[in-house]
């Protein structure tokens, strides 16, 4: 028999009971409409993701004052640091796949300017704090070595900063009162968006390391020291030869544990994907589930419509269709049944992450590899479930089907 | 001449559950090309077990069956699928038309479990002959609830004869019909058969039986007379007569 005919058949005996098609195909339209959605938004996140930990800088490893815990604990974080200019230099002095070192404080405090207040992120960097993170300043010159010896008092300002305390007036040469102590913009700093962790980049205010330890902060220790490889290859080297500089500068017996955390870049990438995939996981098990279930759903009708036509397959197989015959066409009714379910599902799916992006902002990247698997994994879900009922026809007598009421 | 048709010691048994059933028991037939057989006998005689089995439908439970010189006995399902497509034509007394269905789709369906391939075009030609055949070409796209018994018998035989096949069974053809549409459908099978096709037909009314050329009498599961008929009648004449006789009696539309 023709395929164009069997099909033709087929499409025809699900139009006979198209409500009950449709219901049929419901399972499989919501498991291929997850399917769909949930790969669009996880790849959204991801390439979101990538391109923030990208906009990091190259080759970057963070030490942390402080140790974590395997589990992603920490402890002492950003209370009595552990890290201290030092030992910033003897990094800068001693490693020689390094090419650059920021230490690095970090506050949130009450600014002012004029009658203005604003509470951005306060950053105490080293001047190559933005050759690394390869953010480019707009307007004015960065603070120097110099700054950084005399803690001046100087500052640089992000946009949403300077949008918040100046407007559209040029911060440069304005003075703003951090914790009551005025410091002088010397420069304003190009865009970067949101963070992995998705707060805004921009809303910062970045002084010299040393003008926070003694004029805002009070602190003889660091946060975090920012490092960057020269090249990427040396990345795992250098990261082994960090830590064992710091245990050694620290005297930490072999066996205890480090009392800083060092940090990948990839490692940074992983902890942000980590919340993805567990989100993608979830949705992907309520995908199959679906699927299943429609699956099943599929396995149900067939075999009813099975014994509702058991004349028809009498009838057939008396004036000469072979069981494959009769296994193909009901296996194509299957087939096609969850076919249309998946191509509807694609539909639903788009649109789902369609409305999606555009109500939560969340970009979505829908790839023609999920389609072609979400479609290709509904006809498969067809021809699983449809091959029990084909080939329970397929196997019928014809004389016994013929007498079946 | 070989015989179409060779029965050799046919038994059939049913088993249902505790009670044997001995449905044909022994029986020997040969039926030569051309032949018109009527099969007769009281219900339970074991008729359309005979039939089912002539028509490649079921298998004997013992004894053997040669159709064309072939032993059909020996065939598996698939082998017997196509005699059934081929060789066959078979009507069956329900006619067994697939609803929901225009009449020309149920004759093409037989044409759709052909080996050899035909486009759309050639399967429609072939079914609107076929319809032709039994003077039923303009209902070709009604549906068989639209169509009166005797039509829908009529999209039957169509259906067995669009495959061109040597032998046309037909199990109580007229079994449901009133005596003027039987006649009409005898006709038919007389035209059949003039063109040369070898019919047999399953049948309890007398009536009909003469409609054909060899009577074959069963009686519990054997064949108990097998005599050629005498007094043919023949549908043409027969039609005419039951045109005068019915007289002033409301005018069915030639059916
Ligand atoms: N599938 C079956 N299972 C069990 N017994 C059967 C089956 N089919 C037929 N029989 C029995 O076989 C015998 C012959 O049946 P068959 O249908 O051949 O009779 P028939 O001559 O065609 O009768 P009728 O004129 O009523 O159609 C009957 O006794 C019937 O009960
Ligand atoms: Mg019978």
């Amino acid at each position: 028999m023709r395929i164009t005919i069997t099909l033709k058949t087929a499409l025809r005996a699900l139009r006979r009971n198209k409500m009950r098609s449709v219901l049929t195909a419901l399972g499989i339209i919501i498991g291929v409409g997850a399917v769909i959605a949930m790969v669009g938004i996880g790849n959204g996140a991801k390439a979101q993701i990538e391109a923030q930990i990208a906009s990091l800088g190259q080759n970057v490893i963070l030490i942390f004052s402080g140790s974590m815990t395997r589990s992603g604990v920490h402890t002492g974080w950003g209370g009595a640091g552990t890290l201290t200019v030092e030992d910033a230099e003897a990094i800068r002095r001693e490693i020689s796949g390094v090419s650059a070192v920021s230490p690095e404080l970090r506050s949130a405090a009450q600014v002012a300017a004029g009658n203005q207040n604003w509470m951005p992120q306060i950053l105490g960097e080293g001047p190559d704090y933005f050759d690394i993170r390869q953010w480019p300043l707009v307007e004015g010159a960065p603070f120097t070595d110099l700054d950084v010896r005399g803690a001046n008092k100087v500052a640089i300002i992000g946009k949403t900063t300077a949008q918040q305390l100046f407007g559209d007036e040029s911060p440069i040469g304005q003075v703003v009162r951090i914790k009551n102590v005025p410091f002088t913009i010397v420069a304003l700093l190009s865009s970067k968006g949101l963070s992995v962790m998705g707060s805004d980049q921009d809303d910062v205010l970045i002084v010299p390391y040393t003008s926070a330890m003694k004029r805002l902060l009070g602190v003889t220790t660091l946060r975090s020291i920012m490092v960057q490889a020269a090249d990427a290859k040396q990345l795992p080297v250098v990261q082994q030869q960090l830590t064992e500089l710091l245990r050694q500068r620290h005297r930490i017996q072999p066996g205890r544990d480090d009392d800083f955390t060092v940090r990948g870049q990839q490692d940074i990438a992983d902890m942000a994907t980590a919340q993805s995939k567990t989100m993608t996981l979830l949705l992907g098990a309520i995908a199959s589930v679906s699927l299943i279930v429609g699956g099943i759903g599929i396995m149900n009708i067939m075999l009813v419509s099975v014994t509702e036509r058991t004349r028809e397959i009498g009838i057939r197989m008396a004036v000469g269709a072979h069981a494959r015959d009769i296994l193909l066409q009901f296996l194509t009714e299957a087939i096609t049944l969850s076919s249309i379910g998946g191509l509807i599902g694609i539909g639903l799916g788009v649109g789902i992450s369609k409305a999606l992006s555009a109500i939560v902002e969340w970009p979505t990247l829908i790839s023609v590899t999920s389609i072609v698997v979400a479609f290709l994994f509904s006809a498969a879900v067809g021809i699983f479930f449809g091959f029990y009922p084909a080939r329970k026809a397929s196997k019928l007598d014809p004389i016994e089907a013929l007498r079946y009421e | 001449m070989n015989p179409v048709i060779k029965l050799d010691d046919l038994h059939k048994t049913y088993h249902t559950g505790e009670v044997e059933v001995l449905a044909v028991r022994g029986v020997s037939l040969e039926i030569l090309p051309g032949e018109f057989v009527a099969v007769m006998g009281a219900s339970g005689s074991g008729k359309s077990t005979l039939m089912n089995i002539v028509g490649c439908l079921d298998r004997p439970t013992s004894g053997r069956y040669f159709l064309d010189g072939t032993d059909v006995s020996e065939l598996d399902t698939d082998e017997l699928a196509d005699i059934r497509n081929k060789k066959i034509g078979f009507v069956f007394q329900g006619f067994n038309l697939l609803s929901r269905t225009s009449a020309l789709e149920n004759v093409e369906l037989p044409m759709l479990y052909r080996h050899d391939q035909h486009s759309a075009r050639e399967l429609r030609e072939q079914a609107t002959r076929a319809l032709e055949t039994v003077s039923l070409a303009d209902r070709a796209d009604h549906h068989p609830n639209q169509l009166s018994g005797g039509q829908q018998q009529r999209v039957a035989i169509a259906r067995a004869l669009v495959n061109q096949p040597a032998l046309l069974l037909a199990d109580e053809p007229t079994g449901n019909l009133d005596s003027r549409t039987s006649v009409e459908i005898m006709g038919v099978f007389q035209q059949l058969n003039e063109q040369g096709i070898t019919i047999v037909m399953v049948t309890h009314e007398t009536d009909i039986a003469r409609f054909t050329k060899r009577n074959v009498v069963m009686s519990d599961g054997v064949v108990l007379t097998d005599t050629p008929v005498g007094d043919r009648l023949f549908a043409g004449p027969e039609l005419e007569r039951l045109q005068k006789t019915r007289g002033s009696a409301p005018q069915a539309a030639a059916s």
